[in-house]
């Protein structure tokens, strides 16, 4: 059982998180209207939106402690905020401001919050070693805290998650592997790219456990999730486990989804988690004073972040050469290099 | 200018050119198919497979896992066994997650068996910046494939060349890595600048690697550069000349084979270089064309300058983005200094 309290955090942090996404999306669009142009507007590059997958981030990372790493794939706003990433200084990554988390060198799929051990990466399925990697650590060290890797079910085919299962089975690492399933990758239907229809049978293969939750349905998933992060942190080893979400906007901004029937299309929007929990919800008592106050504390924090977000300077052009390393190498200048080779002195 | 100047009336996009030559090449050969992720029914991210599954079906104009080892090194074995399959990276910055299939055996399987195996393979990937995408999705990788021996390396810059290019790369019996940079593919959510849009013939024609083409003649200063930045050399050209200087603009076309005698006639002509690059500038292109003047006519050298990305990876945000991809001001502050010689 869920506590009715437990409910309620779960539930704001969808909210959060939902209303994120729909914010982002407008404030991606501005500018880029009429004509799409990707590199206009506050928010240029590509934004990929996790509109429908609130339940798989919320589910899993309540049972998460600051200690306890997590990295995300490419679409990462809703696994962030459920990890308690700074919104406002990951807003302001994301309008490539100076005071962001990366001071506006990462962008919106390399967000990095080091106080909360989470990060993401743009290329598919790579977060998995490193989430492996964190457990090995923890191992090592004889701590306690496990790691967690997201990933979307079109990675599931990629080798660097797979060596990831082998990797960690064999050497027992307290990590759980989170797959969304959210149906789609990019324009390939699961079916068409993937031999299983459940990406958890994958663990089998790994001899480790694997689950699904196939449906929408954050509780559900923080029930499967607290006993797959229960086992890692009680070093029993990792576990795969498989959330079936959806996707309701397009794989990027910009993405006109031609390729997606339109019933599909209404299906996922269908099956909504955040209406389902707020269902629950109501059946516990709470009313449409409570549901609407929760969802006014998360609006007004986006709201905020975002308004501080923007208010936050740009980076200056010549930011760019800082940080390729924490320790500069001597030698390493930003003066021009002089190539005078045929100017015969120095010959 | 270039051969583009046939009598054609007919203008089109990059990406509408270098689909011409690939449907073109599956109509007269049926060994060439095309792998890839969103190449289907989405007809490839950046235009690159536009309306080829309705004339192909599935069977030719595939659909793959995102499974790139699996995808490439298929690929490449379907071309040791006489097929000539096409297959995309859908970014060039995702060839590390196959980077052995292409380092270790696309590259490398001619050689190692002394030439009784070849790898008619062609592998396109969408490269380059300018869209705030960041370190992960902004690469060009130029150098990165030119650097190991036995792949070729093709970069377009119009779609007169692509369309030539990729015939070239679909016949030819080597593994042809075809890099097309996304700015110029004429995508309707990413503006491309004027010049990649050309006329373009509809019969088939050929470019033979290894030629570079004058994109412009002049003859005080010698641009040599290739894919987006040929377009950003041409407009700081026309901003020179206002000036005064007269200067030549090569588009390489290919880096592998790599067309010196071209550069270096201009050079003995011309005296000085400015090489401009959208890579990283240490180990790269840059350094391998001013070391390759310096190698064939040392004395035709009085000046040289490289613009190319300083090394660090691409940032996201616009300003810094935007410091470190060289623009048309970059490179035509380049040329002012080797004219002045300072």
């Amino acid at each position: 059982m869920v506590s009715l309290g437990r409910m309620r955090e779960l539930y704001a942090d969808m909210v959060t998180a939902r209303h994120y996404e729909e914010r982002l999306q407008e404030e991606y669009l501005e500018g880029k209207q009429p004509a799409f142009d990707i590199s206009a507007g506050p928010i240029p590059g590509e934004l990929h939106l996790a509109a429908g997958q609130e339940a798989a981030a919320v589910g899993v990372c309540h049972h998460l402690r600051a200690d306890d790493t997590v990295t995300a794939p490419h679409r990462p706003h809703h696994v962030a905020i459920a990890k308690g990433v700074d919104l406002k200084r990951m807003t302001a990554e994301i309008f490539g401001r100076k005071t962001g988390l990366g001071k506006g060198k990462g962008g919106h799929m390399h967000l990095f919050d080091p106080d909360v051990n989470f990060a993401c990466s743009g290329i598919i399925a790579e977060g998995c070693p490193p989430a492996a990697g964190a457990a090995l650590a923890a191992k090592k060290r004889n701590e306690d805290s496990v790691a967690v890797a997201f990933l979307g079910e079109g990675a599931i085919d990629q080798g660097a998650f797979l060596e990831s299962l082998n990797f960690a089975s064999v050497h027992d690492l307290p990590v759980v592997f989170v797959v969304e399933d959210n149906d789609w990758a990019i324009s390939m239907p699961k079916e068409r790219v993937t031999d299983v229809e459940n990406g958890s049978d994958r663990a089998a293969g790994f001899d480790m456990p694997g689950f699904r939750v196939d449906r929408d349905d954050a509780l559900a998933v923080y029930e499967a999730a607290g006993e797959a992060i229960g086992r890692a942190r009680d070093q029993n080893g990792p576990t795969l486990l498989e959330v079936q979400v959806h996707r309701r906007m397009g794989h990027f901004m910009g993405d006109p989804q031609t390729y997606r029937p339109d019933d599909d299309e209404e299906a996922a929007l269908a099956r909504d988690s955040i209406d389902r929990l707020e269902s629950t919800l109501r059946d516990h008592g709470l009313g449409d004073d409570d549901l609407s106050a929760i969802r006014g504390d998360a609006e007004e924090r986006v709201e905020e972040a975002i308004a501080w977000a923007k208010e936050q300077p740009q980076p200056a052009p010549e930011d760019a050469y800082d940080d390729v390393f924490v320790n500069p190498p001597s030698g390493v200048t930003t003066e021009e290099p002089d190539f005078d080779l045929a100017g015969g002195d120095d010959r | 200018m270039s051969d583009a100047d046939d009598a054609v009336d007919r203008e089109l996009t990059m990406s509408r050119a270098m689909v011409e030559s690939i449907a073109h090449e599956m109509r007269a050969n049926e060994e060439v198919f095309y792998m890839g992720e969103d190449v289907a029914d989405y007809g490839g991210i950046f235009d690159s497979t536009q309306g080829l599954l309705d004339e192909f079906g599935r069977d030719r104009i595939m659909d793959v896992p995102i499974s790139e080892t699996a995808y490439l090194g298929a690929a490449v074995g379907a071309a040791q066994e006489g097929m000539r399959p096409i297959a995309e990276l859908m970014f060039v910055d995702f060839f590390g997650v196959a980077m052995d299939q292409i380092y270790n055996q696309l590259a490398k399987n001619t050689y190692m068996s002394g030439g009784n195996v070849n790898v008619p393979l062609v592998l396109t990937a969408a490269v380059g910046g300018t869209y705030n995408d960041a370190a992960q999705h902004s690469q060009t990788l130029y150098g990165t494939f030119a650097h190991v021996p036995g792949l070729k390396v093709v970069v377009p810059s119009t779609a007169y060349d692509a369309k030539g290019l990729m015939h070239n790369a679909i016949r030819d019996d080597d593994p042809v890595m075809y890099l097309f940079h996304k700015r110029l593919m004429g995508i309707g959510w990413m503006p491309a600048p004027d010049g990649p849009k050309t006329p373009v013939p509809e019969t088939d024609y050929t470019i033979p690697f290894g030629s570079a083409d004058v994109k412009r003649e002049g003859a005080d200063v010698t641009v040599v550069t290739l894919g987006l930045h040929v377009h950003r050399a041409l407009d700081a050209a026309e901003s020179l000349a206002a000036g005064g200087i007269d200067a030549e603009v090569i588009d390489l076309r290919t880096l592998v084979p790599l067309d010196t005698e071209t550069i270096l006639e201009s050079v003995r002509k011309t005296g000085r270089l400015v090489v401009v690059d959208e890579d990283y500038r240490s180990f790269g292109v840059t350094g391998e064309i001013i070391a390759s003047v310096a190698d064939g006519d040392l004395d035709a050298l009085d000046a040289v300058e490289r613009v190319a990305v300083p090394d660090v990876p691409i940032p996201y945000a616009r300003p810094m983005e935007n410091e470190v991809i060289p623009d048309a001001t970059d490179i035509e502050a380049s040329v002012r200094e080797v004219v002045s010689g300072e």
